[in-house]
């Protein structure tokens, strides 16, 4: 498959030909405006017996205490791991962890994986890498098969496919199934049962032919050497249970330092991914059990980028995120442009701050757009159910974007902005009072009226400022 | 604290702003040294810009028992910005200052309700209104039903229900020309919710959200007025705008 965001435009670019995709702008407010429903009603729900708050409180406390010592529990996740039988690998980039997973593969002499939905080997571009390596890897979530089948990008966390409807679907099937496996058969209608039959039969010979699958985790757990997946169709669950060999690729954040732990997040993630109480398959491995499911079991450790927003004393809450997709559901952005503006598999308001804390900033200018891609309306804060304060880290980032161009030749913007702080830093170097009233307006010719007014008026200039008014009529005393 | 927008561009929000106090019996004073927040700078990134601006805000502002503002946005930038500029300013006395000037700072609605306990201010509004609740209002100030309980109260005054209320209307500063088309895109949504609702006037606390919503619904002909809630409240029965 060859669709990358690699060369992506930056983001107002990038919005421009979505916000002009009149089907994709229905499909996504449709949908999101169904999945913020059904979150709303569990959390209004779980606010009649305990508080959602509390619950919050809870888990962001949970993946903070992680972070806080976060070697320690990772070097005691490689211990309880390796003392389970799994073999632990430890990745400093996204080019380490694609040569590991290959290498395991090409050990067992085989062309081909099954994989679980996983946001973290496509973040590394694990499935281009073993194919540069002659290896197919076969996408196993259902919205993955057809976003990998359509040679297409994800659009969101959760459901990568939202931005296609069931009769594009259809068509996907129909044209690309065959080349790929099974093919879909010839009356296949855009009913949503016959569409996943498809795509079960499709798949099923993938589960049971495949040697080795390879999935990421939602959770690590230190104390027990215990690795999580959770999702809705147990299509994951094949892809943990029959190959013989199972490789993990985990980010360093998701270790969680005991079982227990898993307790809130448990409860936090499906309330506000899916809006369910509850998420139908919940696996969880320890290392190798004998006799039962994958006798090889490795697992690696990423960076890629994470110890960078650890050390980001504002950014680093961005670490506590479970990929909920909660925020994307909520943000009034991602609702008109999608998740393909955002260039990167994470999308939303939380790959506005993620991608810059990963990648740092100053150096690519689509990473600098997206701090901006954000009206700073704060729906992703009041969502996100690890208390991730989405609107301030933006504004840390706008920040660091900023620093990190002083120094080169300023541009228009940083001019006005300087010449704004001299003006505003004391009232009477604006001279007369009547000559602020000007002020906004020009700085805002300066910096793009047209941006302005191609669809919006402009309000009448008033006849005297305020100012101007309780000078001349001292206070308002007189002649007001 | 008017707000360099208000002063600017909306004087008869500032001079409502100013009526009304002065009808509940509160002394009122406009410290001409004022000029702005700083929130654009801090918004846009520039908080280097942004230290002289506060200085000048903690200084104009200083001793004064409390500092009302006609925006639920310039209010959440001195109340939860202004420290982060003073640390970017690496100056303890200015830290100090904002720490000091900062809890003294009240969105209108925040002032009439919480401070002068009032909800029904005497006002007389004969017109057919929708109310959008402005996000740096409702997320980060938290004034909930505030202005709405206010316009309960005003004689003559018929509330529409906006549909999809708390949504951004797209807005959101400098997002509002760095981003214009999705801003465009967020405002024209809002703006058919208003339309929606068959209502003369949208009411809201901050100008700078109804300069946007306002400069769609103008374009679109639409025939409905954008008024500042201070306006609103000042109107009185003879002197109803």
């Amino acid at each position: 498959m060859s669709a990358t965001f690699v060369g992506m435009p930056a983001f107002p670019a990038a919005a421009h030909a979505a916000l002009g995709n009149a089907q994709l702008r229905h499909n996504l407010a449709h949908a999101t405006g169904t999945i913020r429903a059904k979150r709303q009603r569990l959390v209004d729900e779980l606010d009649a017996s305990c508080s959602w708050e509390e619950l919050r409180l809870a888990g962001a406390g949970v993946k903070e205490s992680a972070l806080v010592d976060l070697g320690t529990h990772l070097e005691r996740l490689e211990e309880t791991l390796t003392a389970n039988g799994a073999t632990v690998h430890w990745a400093r980039d996204a080019a380490e962890a694609n040569a590991v997973v290959a290498a395991i593969v090409k050990a067992h002499g085989v062309d081909e994986v099954v994989k679980v939905k996983s946001m973290v080997t496509q973040e590394i571009g694990l499935n281009e890498a073993l194919a540069a390596e002659g290896i197919a890897a076969w996408e196993t979530d259902l919205a993955e098969l057809i976003v990998q089948l359509g040679d297409d990008l994800p659009s969101h966390i959760l459901v990568p496919a939202i931005h296609r409807n069931r009769a594009e679907i259809r068509e996907i099937f129909l044209e690309r199934m065959a080349a790929a496996g099974r093919p879909a058969p010839a009356d296949l209608t855009d009913e949503p049962a016959a569409l996943a039959a498809a795509a079960r039969e499709h798949l099923r010979e993938k589960f049971l032919r495949a040697k080795v699958g390879i999935s990421g985790a939602n959770f690590a757990v230190a104390e027990t050497g215990t690795l999580v997946v959770v999702e809705s169709e147990g299509n994951g669950r094949m892809c943990l249970t029959l190959p013989e060999v199972l490789v993990s690729v985990v980010g360093i954040e998701k270790v969680v330092p005991t079982f227990h732990d898993l307790d809130s997040l448990l409860r936090l993630l499906p309330r506000s991914s899916t809006g369910e109480r509850m998420n139908p398959y919940t696996s969880t491995w320890s290392g190798v059990t004998p006799g039962d499911g994958p006798q090889e079991v490795h697992v690696v450790l990423l960076d890629n980028g994470r110890t960078n927003a650890l050390a980001d004393e504002v950014g680093r809450q961005a670490l506590r995120c479970i990929r909920c997709s909660a925020c994307l559901n909520v943000c009034p952005v991602y609702e008109r442009t999608g998740g393909h503006a955002y260039g990167s598999v994470y999308p939303g308001p939380i790959g506005a701050i993620l991608n810059p804390l990963l990648k740092g900033v100053g150096h690519d200018d689509q990473v600098d757009s997206l701090p901006y891609a954000s009206s700073l309306c704060g729906a992703c804060f009041e969502a996100c159910p690890v208390r991730i304060d989405i609107p301030s880290v933006l504004v840390d980032q706008r920040a660091k974007v900023v620093d990190a161009h002083r120094g080169g030749r300023p541009k228009v913007e940083a001019l006005a902005f300087k010449g704004a702080a001299v003006a505003l830093s004391d009232s009477r170097r604006l001279g007369l009072g009547e000559r602020f009233t000007g002020l906004g307006l020009r700085i805002g010719r300066r910096f793009g009226a047209s941006k302005w007014t191609s669809a919006r008026d402009l309000p009448p200039a008033p006849r005297e400022s305020f100012r101007a008014w309780w000078r001349r009529t001292e206070g308002g005393g007189h002649g007001g | 604290m008017v707000t360099c927008i208000n002063d600017a561009l909306y004087p008869d929000t500032g001079r409502a702003v100013v009526t009304l106090l002065r009808r509940l019996g509160v002394e009122v004073e406009f410290p001409e040294s004022q000029t702005c927040c700083a929130q654009p700078m801090v918004n846009t990134g520039y908080l280097d810009e942004a230290v002289p601006v506060v200085r000048n805000f903690v200084e104009a502002f200083e001793g004064y028992d409390a500092v009302v503002t006609p925006s639920g946005s310039c209010a959440g930038c001195a109340r939860h910005q202004h420290a982060i500029v003073a640390r970017r300013g690496a100056d303890p006395a200015l830290a100090a200052a904002v720490e000091a000037t900062s809890a003294r700072v009240y969105e209108l609605s925040e002032f009439l309700v919480d401070v002068l306990g009032v909800t029904d201010v005497g006002a007389y509004y004969p017109h057919t209104v929708t109310y959008h609740p402005t996000c740096h209002s409702l997320r980060m100030l938290g004034v909930g039903d505030r202005p709405r309980r206010l316009l309960e109260r005003v004689r003559g005054l018929t509330l529409r229900e906006l549909p999809a209320a708390d949504q951004c209307c797209g807005f959101g500063g400098t997002f509002a020309v760095k981003n214009a088309e999705t801003s465009v895109a967020m405002g024209s949504d809002k703006a058919r919710h208003v339309r929606d609702t068959g209502a003369e006037v949208l009411v809201a606390g901050d100008n700078s959200c109804l300069t946007h919503i306002g400069g769609l619904l103008s374009r679109q002909q639409s025939g409905v007025r954008t008024v500042h809630l201070a306006e609103i409240l000042a109107s009185t029965e003879g002197a109803a705008r």
